[in-house]
């Protein structure tokens, strides 16, 4: 049973047929099989945040969870989320405000941002920042980040009748 | 704010119109990464590519008895299993001394050990497989015997003449020492009307970079070329490196650097696991690569910061500090690393220490020992923390023992900002700093006397805040008397190449890299600034040593102020020829022609004459159509290396606002603030978030960072759970002010940013944990400033 | 930093989960969130050979009020326990424990079964299971058993459960009139491992408690039930009354040293928390501060 077994799924909304070895995780399975290279591995035991991805519209630490286990699941990685122009109000706010600077954190820190924005509307510093705690960023000191999904929050806010 | 600078006339080149000079500029870069299209080394995959794991000694000190991989080599999808001594066949050993720092000495360091380990992490195999996962299973059946030695791990003993010496061949464990005795330190403590004195001790941290180190390895044996894709912050000390130590030629050896997940100093070193990969490749002609995994960057990136510090100083009644003294002491591993040295840090300390103010007594000590534990090496703002830990520390230590607010002492004893250039007592030449602009401005910014006034009326409330401030300075622009001098191969010049293309654009070629800084923006900024040429026709090519100008690269705060000049001076050659080339198409004279918008314009009106694409148009497929005799030359290339200072000054002062929880030794990082100089600004968000991210390093340093080893030099917090780094949740808002005084070495005036942040957080924070507990006559010295180190303090436990 | 290679087996009901559970013994592990698990696998710390997927099991799902007892199905994620309703209106210590387990992406993997199971003594919900005085239940190949929570954790990561069986669903008393709840936890920093901890349901009447179950975290092997909470029972607490709690607490605790505290820090910590529950459920007390 440690042979390769298959799965399908669907990634960035297209379908994806794969046999994959029970060991691999979702994070290795978008980067070495998908070549979704977006999907970042900093750490390899779900501390670091960097490969943090959606699962059925919900973020997960995508080296802690089996690519069998997303058989019949929905995925969605940074690659989708830019390509189908979600986000593309919070990345210019992140590019507006220089809120990454080596930019390997920066589409888990996206992902899990748009997690927070999608819960709540308004949410204040504090709260963008617990929401954001499991990400580590190394570089920018983290107050560019809080700044550019407040920005994005305030934005939508503004949008909404 | 900013402070005029002395002659408004130099930077006339920058002030052009549609210039982007200290304009907010949103770096180039940044879409690719933001869209998950980076291409780190990490990513990388070359055809018949192979991965390689390291087996890696679980004993900080051991003979390596025998090897046996029969099993492992047997295993499918195994490619090789090589030991040290195999590959030892291809790769020479080195030795990480630099003669400018006398006395240094280490022991010869192989890529992989041969006969003995010398800390747990050193790597005594290399497995080769066609995947991670399957190399990691054929290491776990690598059989390796060893018989333990006693391991050299607490510094302090080091030096003990019944501790072992790690190398026997070297005599004893002092690696390097320095002494430095300036004015008259005796006489000076003698007449001082206080002196205080106290033990300050530093936690051994490291990077964690999110991207782990990466190298990808390419010997093509038909080319004879060693292709090497790296994260690295210098290709070219790589290209030299590899080349030297496999037996090639310098043009032998390609390395090439995309986009970098952090460096922080940390990718600025040739590793021993990176060498391996180099000759692994060589050895087995196919492309290999090695991503370090997050327990293997704990146990071998360089850690930094392990230093005791013994440290006294002296001041007069009215607040006049007579005197420094330190004696620090540092542990580095069981060898320097190369080819920077592991001394630089210690010297840095001796350094810096004092390096704010007027007094020219001081003397100092600082021993650095081997020991059986990872590696030391400079990391982000080089020995400034502890130099400026240990200097601001005292300096409140003593201002409190006179009952004089921390501030007012300052203001007594930092160098007047009308007395440069001036000398520090241990040698260093400032050019012009600004540490009274600096106070006066922070105090504005922090509302000092009201924050003073709210501490005060919390604490009625048994609720407890502190203030701390420290002042700092901060080597920036090296020249070659960082390395060079030494006899180190690592550039102090930087070159840039600019070409106007056939329809307008510009292609500029740097030798400096980039990890995040912005050294693509700012190079695109200052070149388009003086072609007059938008910015989005600007592209930069950075991180090749195939395609770009040879240099040193990012590192040291070195990037903008040495490479932006280099860029500033190649633009400036290129205008010229564009005008001349100009003004023959035109039958006008240069000095009637200017740059603006893309277009070749009258200087005295703006009337646009004609458009940089038709000039290339005409330039390069049109030549026939020039008056004969006149070739146009379209490409410029120009280098810089600051010769007058041997380093860039520039200096600044934090400030920490924190809440200390007594009952919990919780501290609670409610605010800070930054006034740097770094001279010209560039581009002010970049600046300030290099201020932001270093404060944050510095942070980390103060309240969460250590390397637990122990005692038989085991580390035990190897993981990002144990090993806690600064996250969003405890980090405060960081307010970033500006004094500018440019430097007068350069065109462009600009010094670096990148260490001030970290250089003083940590100073600050535990002035401010040390103020908030004075009413219980608490005083704290050790970072990090842990609840236990707290409550232990309090005396709660 | 590969995990070892395993089998897998999607199990697709309770019965079929015991059946690949009894054939491998300590052989298979079961991967419910997985988020305990699956770091411990990549690190190599440990390396099962079967890995049994109870994710897709429905029967492990599901919150329901039934009488006076609230079944919280083992799959039931933090998230889910978060966003709950009737977690909220009838144990709403849980809500509150939810919050402070690790980070957004963690909690909408781990489970309620699945950490439990872990038995980290550093984690939240056991202790608040033992708080909430919850019947765990378990299957096993000869029928379901009941174990009272405070009965249910060992030893560090130890449990009454065997290899054998498989945790199914916790039983929480629906919280009663009167009924009160105290969270709170020293961690290094937003989502860590707490240093210490207390998860606490109590009854308050006229000031008093009538009963306070305080269960500490990460000050022992397992969560610690206080027996020094009876000290604070039926009575109005002053500052003696508090002293004399955590006297009897200081000696009850026997904690582990580690990287983050010395015993002793734990001891003092405890304490605090004892304190301060007092202090939240009832107010400060009469002449000067708890603590």
């Amino acid at each position: 049973m440690t042979a390769a077994l298959p799965i399908s799924l669907e990634v960035n909304g297209e379908p994806v047929d794969a046999h994959v070895l029970p060991r691999l995780n979702l994070a290795d399975f978008l980067r070495e099989h998908l070549k979704l290279t977006g999907t970042h591995v900093g750490c390899e035991h779900g501390v670091c945040g960097a490969c943090t991805v959606r699962v059925n519209g919900e973020t997960v630490r995508s080296c802690l969870m089996l690519a069998v286990q997303t058989h019949g699941a929905s995925v969605e990685t940074i690659e989708g989320l830019s390509d189908s122009g979600e986000i593309a109000d919070l990345q210019a706010a992140f590019r507006d405000r220089n809120a990454l600077q080596c930019g390997f954190c920066t589409p888990g820190m996206l992902v899990a941002a748009q997690d927070l924005l999608q819960q709540e509307t308004e949410p204040d510093r504090e709260r963008i920042r617990e929401h954001l705690s499991g990400n580590y960023c190394r570089c920018t000191g983290y107050q560019a980040i809080i700044d550019a999904v407040e920005t994005t929050a305030r934005a939508r806010m503004g949008r909404k009748p | 704010m900013t402070v005029a600078s002395a002659n408004p006339d130099r930077l006339t080149v920058l002030d052009r119109p549609n210039s982007y000079i200290g304009k907010v500029v949103p770096r180039p870069n940044l879409e690719r990464l933001m869209q998950g299209r980076g291409l780190y080394v990490s990513d990388m995959e070359l055809p018949r590519m192979a991965h390689v794991v390291f087996l890696r000694s679980p004993h900080a000190h051991a003979k390596i008895i025998g090897i046996d991989a029969v099993e492992a080599r047997r295993m499918p999808n195994v490619i090789a299993v090589v030991t040290g001594r195999e590959l030892a066949t291809v790769i020479t050993p080195w030795v990480g001394v630099l003669s400018h720092l006398k006395g240094l000495k280490s022991a010869p360091q192989h890529a992989i050990a041969i006969d003995r380990v010398c800390w747990q992490g050193e790597a005594v195999a290399a497995v080769v497989a066609t995947s991670r996962a399957v190399a990691e299973d054929a290491a776990e059946s690598v059989r390796v015997e060893y018989q333990e030695l006693d391991a050299v791990t607490d510094m302090r003993a080091a030096l003990d003449p019944e501790t072992p010496v790690i190398h026997p061949s070297l005599g004893d464990n002092l690696a390097f020492e320095r002494n430095l005795d300036a004015g008259a330190v005796d006489a000076a403590f003698a007449e001082s009307d206080e002196v205080a004195e106290a033990d300050f001790i530093f936690g051994r941290h490291t990077g964690v970079t999110l991207e782990p180190r990466a190298v990808v390895a390419d010997w093509n044996i038909a080319e004879q070329r060693l292709t090497v894709y790296q994260g690295t912050q210098a290709p070219h000390m790589v290209q030299n490196i590899a080349a030297l130590h496999l037996g090639l030629a310098d043009s032998q050896v390609r390395v090439v650097c995309k986009d970098v997940g952090g460096s922080f100093g940390i990718k600025v070193h040739i590793y021993a696991d990176e060498m391996a990969t180099y000759a692994l490749s060589k050895l087995l002609r196919r492309p290999v690569k090695f991503v370090a995994d997050r327990v293997e960057s704990f146990n071998t990136d360089i850690h930094a910061r392990d230093h005791r510090c013994k440290g006294r100083i002296g001041v007069k009644r009215d607040g006049t500090i007579t005197a420094f003294e330190i004696d620090d002491l540092t542990g580095i591993g069981p060898y320097s690393m190369y080819p920077r040295t592991s001394a630089i840090e210690a010297n840095q300390v001796v350094n810096l220490v004092g390096g704010p103010y007027r007094t020219k007594n001081y003397r100092a000590r600082a021993r650095v020992v081997f020991q059986n534990k990872n590696l030391m090496c400079q990391y982000r703002a080089v020995g400034h923390p502890i130099a400026c830990s240990v200097t601001e520390g005292l300096v409140d230590l003593v201002a409190s023992k006179i009952g004089m607010d921390p501030v007012e002492i300052r203001r007594r004893n930092l160098i007047a900002d009308d007395a440069y250039p001036c000398a520090s007592p241990s040698g260093l030449r400032f050019e012009q700093l600004s540490h009274h602009a600096a106070m006066s401005k922070l105090m504005t910014m922090m509302g000092y006397d009201a924050l003073r006034a709210e501490q005060t009326a919390l604490r009625k409330k048994n609720i407890h805040h502190g203030i701390g401030i420290a002042s700092f300075i901060e080597v920036t622009n090296p020249s070659a008397a960082f390395y060079g001098v030494g006899g180190a191969r690592i550039s102090s010049q930087d070159g840039v190449a600019v070409r106007l293309d056939a329809t307008g654009s510009v292609i500029c070629q740097t030798s400096i890299t980039e990890q995040g800084q912005g050294s693509e923006s700012l190079t695109a900024q200052i070149v388009g600034s003086v072609l007059g040429v938008s910015m989005e026709r600007v592209r930069v090519i950075l991180g090749d040593t195939d395609n770009t100008p040879y240099g040193g690269g990012t590192w040291a705060s070195r990037g903008a102020g040495i490479g932006g000049e280099a860029a500033l001076q190649a633009a400036k050659i290129l205008r010229k020829n564009v005008l001349d080339i100009a003004a023959t198409i035109l039958q006008s004279s240069p000095a009637e022609l200017d740059i603006v918008n893309n277009a070749v314009v009258t200087a005295s009106d703006g009337s646009p004459r004609i458009e940089l694409r038709e000039l290339a148009r005409i330039v390069y497929f049109r030549p026939d159509t020039l008056p004969p005799g006149i070739q146009a030359e379209l490409m410029a290339t120009r280098h810089f290396v600051p010769r007058e200072y041997p380093f860039a000054f520039t200096n600044g002062v934090q400030a920490s606002w924190i809440e200390v929880d007594t009952d919990t030794g919780f501290v609670k990082l409610l605010k800070h603030w930054v006034v740097e100089d770094c001279g010209t600004i560039i581009n002010p968000q970049l600046v300030d978030e290099q201020i932001r991210g270093g404060v944050v390093q510095g942070l980390g340093a103060a309240l969460f960072e250590k390397c637990i080893y122990d005692e038989r030099g085991q580390l035990t917090n190897a993981n990002m759970a144990d090993y806690l780094v600064p996250m969003s949740g405890e980090m405060p808002d960081i307010d970033v002010g500006h004094v500018v005084s440019p430097t007068t070495e350069s065109e462009l005036g600009a010094k670096g940013a990148g260490e001030a942040g970290t250089a003083g957080a940590a100073a600050a924070v535990a002035n401010a944990v040390n103020d908030a507990l004075k009413p219980f006559g608490a005083i704290i010295t050790e970072i990090p400033l842990t609840p236990q180190v707290i409550l232990t303090a309090l005396g709660r436990i | 930093m590969k995990a070892s290679a395993f089998s897998y087996a999607r199990a697709t009901s309770v019965a079929n989960a015991l059946e690949l559970l009894v054939a491998y013994g300590d052989k298979a592990k079961v991967l419910s969130g997985g988020q305990s698990l699956m770091p411990a696998m990549n690190l190599r710390l440990i390396s099962p050979e079967l890995i049994v997927d109870i994710g897709e099991i429905t029967e492990l799902r599901g919150i329901a009020v039934r009488g006076d007892i609230l079944s919280i199905g083992a799959l039931t994620r933090h998230v889910d326990l978060l966003r709950s309703p009737e977690i909220a209106a009838h144990a709403p210590l849980l809500t509150e424990a939810a919050a402070h387990v690790a980070h957004p992406a963690i909690r909408n993997r781990g489970t309620l079964g699945g950490s439990l199971a872990h038995a980290d003594p550093a984690s939240e919900l056991p202790a608040s299971v033992v708080a909430l005085n919850a019947t765990i239940v378990v299957s096993g190949q000869t029928g379901e058993r009941r174990i009272a929570a405070g009965e249910f954790f060992t030893g560090i990561y130890e449990t009454a459960l065997s290899a054998q069986e498989l945790l199914i669903a916790v039983e929480v008393p629906v919280a009663q009139k009167n009924s009160a709840h105290f969270f709170h936890e020293f961690a290094r920093r937003h989502g860590d491992y707490a240093i210490a901890g207390l998860a606490a349901q109590a009854i308050v009447q006229a000031g008093l408690f009538t009963e306070l179950r305080a269960a500490f975290f990460a000050v022992g092997d397992r969560p610690i039930l206080a027996k020094a909470a009876t000290k604070l029972i039926n009575i109005r607490i002053t500052p003696a009354v508090l002293a004399e709690a955590s006297a009897t607490l200081g000696e009850e605790l026997d904690p582990q040293e580690d990287q983050q505290a010395s015993a002793a820090m734990r001891r003092h910590l405890a304490k605090i928390l004892l304190a301060r529950c007092a202090s939240a459920l009832l107010g400060p007390p009469a002449a000067g501060g708890p603590v």
